[in-house]
């Protein structure tokens, strides 16, 4: 057992350390007050690449692995846990679950971008009545003609609104609940797809449950779905 | 032994809870944006809550401590923001001018003060003296010149200083003898070289005013010297005890503010197919929380209850603000906690208590200062 990082590892640490110190902290402080993301600092790190850094290099990434990957998020925790969280739902939460399950042409078409750092991705899983019990979401998916129809809600979702892409899960077997799960590639464009203000005024927890029953509805194009079937079995 | 309220007291709990019900409850939102709560110090005033303990004699309602502790309980429990105003403006702002004025002097305050038409602040603390009060490096110096002071120098983080008419103010008659050098003032709003800053932005407590206040030659006639000269550290520490209980009745208050919404939340929010206060998880919390806002409860109340006896209870009085702050921080945090990401959200409350809870544990003297006067009370 040694508890020693590889002279790449102590690399890429000083180089995110640098790279937060100088580019991250100076605005941590402004951004917060002003809730503002900056997306020129995303577009520095993509040049750095480190929105891609344990995606291999055929998928626009840095051929890295997963510890790189979270010393670059504490470094840009430790000036701006913002900017690492943004980092980490861009990667971890939207980027994996295309890594493992998507099929090579998904993987060119949206891992691609998001590792090069054109795109940034988010991750649609919690809902207003399912959070820790995700298992009871009841986001549907139903397939009509070839296209998927997606209606429900997410909430929470980091990212939200500056993404371009987003993995959503959604129900296309109500009955299975979580085995009837499947989890879809949503463009931002796609038409029925909104993304709510970022935050709410002050409302009651009843009034909040009756809303997430008036959910919007969402329509998505159809997304090839076999292997999108495995992804939450597999969780 | 008895633990009951005399129905007095129920009586008190029971207005001021419906007043803060009622007529608090809808300037929160307005708070939360930095606004300070005139209208409702006024309705305050008005029902005789801004001088509780001051005798009718001077304008006050003429109650006992006791009184005093349950309002500012029941206030914080809605708005730890309204608790602190209260609290400052009448055991800091208004009784050392009752225990330390003249005559003459009490007549021209105390009224006013305790009817809520003016309010009061207490500028102790310098940049360089918070906990170490004694040391006042008081760059604040009052020198005398016939008929008046003139006072230079700086004081930090005062409660109710941007909105206040009367300032007790500490400065050194005489910076050789330290603290025995300090003497003590009752300084007018508007008094030329009283220089009031802009307010801090704090992490909680935002519709409190908490600002900087500078005196630049400010001349204060000696008839305003409180006390003697040389008294001041007697008289900033005389009510400390009192003030401290104040204190840990606002934490308290914040605590089972926090407290109630959590459980309301839990009972009425499901997860797994039952409400989270039905999980064992979320259960045993709530029961831990329960068991620490009692025991600052009792803390609380037995402390207050050898203050109005008239008893020592120095150490009681740090015992329950060390417990019943820690009390409000924990149970705050847990409280967001139940909540789940809603508690992270401004949208509900508890993310407020989470934010004002803290302070409890700072001011009135830091918890590690409660652990020094309990430690040498042992
Ligand atoms: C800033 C932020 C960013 C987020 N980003 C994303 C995102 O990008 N994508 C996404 O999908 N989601 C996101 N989330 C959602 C987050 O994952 C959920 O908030 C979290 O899973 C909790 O769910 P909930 O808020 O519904 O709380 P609930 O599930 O309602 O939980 C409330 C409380 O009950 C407890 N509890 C629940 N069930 C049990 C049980 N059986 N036993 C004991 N205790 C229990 C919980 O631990 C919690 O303390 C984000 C949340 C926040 C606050
Ligand atoms: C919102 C707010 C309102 C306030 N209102 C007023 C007011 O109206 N009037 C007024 O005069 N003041 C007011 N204060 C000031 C408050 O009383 C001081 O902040 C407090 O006494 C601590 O002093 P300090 O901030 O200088 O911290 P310091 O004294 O510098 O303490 C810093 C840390 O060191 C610790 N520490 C210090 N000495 C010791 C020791 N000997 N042993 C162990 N630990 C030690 C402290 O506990 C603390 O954790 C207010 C403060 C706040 C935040």
């Amino acid at each position: 057992m040694q508890f020693k990082l590889t002279e790449e590892h102590e690399m890429i640490r000083k180089m995110v350390r640098d790279f937060a110190q100088n580019e991250v902290a100076p605005t941590a402080a402004e951004r917060d007050e002003e809730e503002r993301f900056d997306r020129e600092i995303f577009d520095k790190m993509a040049e750095l690449g480190l929105t891609g850094i344990p995606w291999p290099e055929e998928y626009g990434g840095i051929g890295s692995d997963y510890l790189a990957y979270c010393i670059a998020i504490e470094e840009l925790s430790r000036v701006c846990a913002s900017t690492g969280v943004t980092l980490s739902a861009h990667t971890s939460l939207a980027g994996w679950p295309i890594y493992k399950f998507g099929t090579e042409e998904q993987k060119q078409k949206y891992l691609r971008p998001m590792a090069q750092g054109e795109k940034i991705g988010a991750y649609g899983l919690t809902e207003p009545s399912s959070g820790s019990d995700a298992g009871g979401m009841r986001t549907t998916a139903k397939l009509v003609g070839d296209e998927y129809v997606i209606s429900g809600s997410k909430i929470f979702i980091t990212n939200g609104g500056i993404a371009d892409t987003y993995v959503v899960f959604a129900l296309t077997d109500p009955e299975s609940k979580q085995k009837g799960t499947s989890a879809f590639i949503i463009e931002k464009d796609f038409p029925g797809f909104s993304v709510g203000k970022k935050r709410r005024s002050l409302e009651s927890v009843h009034h909040r449950l009756r809303k997430s029953s008036l959910m919007s509805a969402v329509f998505l194009r159809k997304i090839s779905l076999e292997k999108k079937e495995k992804a939450l079995k597999s969780r | 032994m008895e633990f009951k309220f005399t129905e007095e007291h129920e009586m008190m709990r029971k207005m001021v809870s419906a007043f803060a019900e009622n007529e608090i409850t809808p300037h929160i939102e307005a708070m939360e944006t930095g606004v300070f709560p005139k209208t409702v110090l006024q309705k305050m005033g008005e029902l005789g809550l801004m001088g509780i303990p001051i005798s009718e004699e001077y304008g006050g309602a003429g109650m006992d401590f006791m009184s005093y502790i349950i309002a500012i309980n029941e206030i914080s429990k809605v708005s730890p923001t309204l608790g602190v105003i209260l609290s400052v403006h009448t055991s800091v702002g208004t009784n050392p001018i009752v225990y330390f004025g003249t005559e003459e002097q009490k007549r021209k305050y105390v009224p006013k003060l305790a009817a809520g038409k003016n309010l009061g602040a207490f500028c102790l603390t310098e940049q360089s003296s918070g906990s170490d009060a004694a040391s006042l490096k008081s760059k604040a110096v009052a020198v005398k010149e016939g008929g008046e002071y003139r006072i230079n120098g700086s004081k930090v983080f005062i409660t109710n200083g941007g909105e206040a008419d009367v300032f007790i103010v500490f400065a050194s008659t005489d910076p050789q003898k330290g603290s025995k050098g300090i003497s003590a003032f009752v300084v007018e709003k508007g008094t030329p070289g009283l220089i009031i800053g802009k307010d801090e932005r704090k992490m909680g407590l935002h519709g409190s005013s908490t600002v900087q206040v500078t005196f630049e030659d400010m001349k204060v006639p000696t008839a305003n010297l409180l006390g003697k000269e040389g008294e001041g550290f007697k008289i900033a520490m005389a009510n400390l005890d009192a003030g401290r209980i104040g204190i840990a009745a606002q934490a308290l208050g914040i605590a089972e503010g926090a407290m109630k919404h959590a459980v309301q939340y839990a009972k009425g929010r499901e997860q797994f197919g039952k409400p989270i206060a039905e999980q064992q998880g979320i259960g045993f919390k709530l029961a831990e929380m329960a068991t620490s806002i009692e025991a600052s409860r009792l803390l609380v109340y037995r402390a207050a209850y050898l203050r109005s006896q008239g008893l020592n209870c120095g150490k009681e009085a740090a015992m329950a603000k060390l417990f019943a702050s820690r009390t409000a921080v924990e149970v705050a945090i847990e409280a967001v906690q139940v909540f789940g990401g809603y508690g992270y959200t401004t949208e509900y409350p508890v993310e407020r208590y989470f934010r004002d809870a803290k302070v409890t544990e700072i001011y009135e003297g830091t918890s590690e200062i409660q652990r020094m006067v309990i430690s040498k009370n042992l």
